[in-house]
């Protein structure tokens, strides 16, 4: 593995590897706190978000290495202009692996194709974001002991939704999981997603507007936030961003070892007297993500065959 | 009817499905052609009930990849002092590079104009082709 664009890129032994890793993580944290002293992380960060670049950040240093970057265009030198390819050229020198946030979808390939160092795509625009996927699939195989035989319901805005999009193309590898989406008309699961990914692999999927109706179905309720940045008209996002609240009423229906997971941050699709629920685990989610990186950065500089020789970890 | 004449040397463009011959007329830049070129459309099919027709005359270095992008459906006549001298299909292949345009507003093509516009064929079935940067798939129109 060279870099990570996209949860394609990582074979099913690769992911199982990486959850084993960062399970030993967990488990034994100290064990691994020194393992990358002397290797920078750059977080190229185009676009604000301060979770995952934290997350990214406190990863590095838990394993003992240091961090540099920037959190927006406007403190990086595209605000002169710059193209990706030119400043990853730039960075390979300076950093020994990269996590690169985009708005645009497609940056982080692009930079992959001329780096010497790692890239791990920290979000490219509405396209993939495959540290949120492995920090999902992490947290459903720790919480449920399993990533097979599950129902796995995602609501919101699923067309936009990156995290989905990523979630769906990850799980839909493993035997036996079936899919429940729950989403307006105007936010429904992409065609191509129905159509390569899960009809021709023969996987069932369900759609359906009414939360409550599928609510006892499931093993995990995926929840999303209807994003503004997503939308070019106004209407449309003040229109569909309260169509699905998840609240104690309707947490009656779930089965009662069902997990409640959000990629955070949520706005009011959750209502906060569900945080109390010991089924939603969004906040837990959050934790295993750095874990994940974790393992992924690991992975990643010990890859021989990834630049900079002489490498330690 | 329409009555168009046969050709001398070029190519006949048959098949193409109705509706779509301005849309590869255009892609293929036929508009700046100075030689004879008939666009006919809504002939009628058996196999297809309407189809449409290009005729070009004369030499002229055709796309074949470009076709088998537009519709890989098409038929291709190549014309030789009057008569059919070859019978085509359009070329399908696995990454067309500078040839179409990706068409998502939120893709980094966008703001990065130098990038090699590149799309990699994903069902040959279908004839889908994706930006391999956004995974966009073409649209013709």
């Amino acid at each position: 593995m060279h870099h990570l664009i996209s949860p394609q890129d990582l074979s099913t032994t690769q992911i199982n590897e990486l959850i084993a890793l960062a399970g030993r993580i967990i488990e034994s944290p100290s064990s691994y706190s020194e393992i990358c002293k002397g290797k920078k992380l750059a977080t190229l960060f185009y676009e604000p978000s301060t979770r995952t670049r934290l997350s990214f950040e406190a990863a590095m240093l838990n394993l003992g290495g240091s961090v540099l970057g920037f959190s927006s265009a406007d403190s990086s030198s595209a605000a002169k202009g710059e193209s990706v390819a030119d400043t990853i050229r730039v960075i390979s020198s300076y950093a020994d692996i990269c996590a690169m946030r985009h708005p645009k979808e497609g940056a982080p390939m692009v930079a992959a194709m001329h780096s010497r160092i790692p890239v791990i795509n920290a979000g490219d625009g509405g396209h993939n974001h495959p540290t949120q996927t492995l920090t999902d699939l992490l947290t459903i195989s720790r919480l449920k002991g399993r990533l097979d035989h599950l129902t796995i319901g995602c609501c919101g805005d699923l067309k936009f939704g990156r995290t989905v999009h990523s979630l769906v193309n990850a799980m839909a590898r493993y035997e036996g999981v079936r899919f429940v989406f729950i989403s307006p008309e105007e936010l429904k699961i992409p065609a191509y997603l129905r159509s390569d990914v899960l009809d021709s692999a023969g996987i069932s999927y369900k759609e359906t507007k009414n939360l409550e109706e599928v609510m006892p179905e499931l093993d995990v309720l995926y929840m999303t936030r209807v994003q503004r940045e997503r939308f070019f008209n106004e209407e449309d996002y003040i229109r569909l961003k309260d169509l699905f609240i998840l609240d104690a009423e309707k947490m009656k229906y779930a089965r009662p070892d069902m997990l409640v997971m959000h990629p955070l941050p949520r706005v009011n699709e959750i209502s906060t007297e569900v945080d109390s629920d010991p089924r939603a685990v969004y906040f837990k989610q959050a934790e295993y993500g750095m874990y994940i990186r974790m393992a992924l950065i690991l992975t990643l500089l010990s890859d021989p065959e990834n630049k900079k020789e002489a490498l330690v970890c | 009817m329409l009555n168009i004449s046969g050709l001398n040397e070029g190519y006949v463009l048959d098949h193409i499905k109705a509706g779509d011959g301005m849309d590869i007329y255009t892609y293929l830049g036929l508009d700046k052609l100075d030689t004879e070129v008939a666009l006919i459309k809504n002939v009628k099919s058996n196999k297809m009930g309407k189809k449409d027709i290009i005729k070009i005359e004369g030499s002229y270095d055709l796309d074949f990849d470009m076709l088998g992008v537009m519709d890989p459906n098409i038929t291709i006549d190549v014309i030789k002092d009057g008569r059919i001298i070859e019978k085509r299909k359009p070329n399908m292949p696995e990454m067309v590079e500078g040839i179409i345009k990706c068409k998502n507003p939120r893709c980094i093509t966008t703001i990065e104009q130098e990038l090699v516009h590149r799309f990699r064929l994903t069902d040959r079935t279908k004839g889908t082709y994706r930006c391999v940067y956004c995974e966009q798939s073409f649209k013709k129109k």
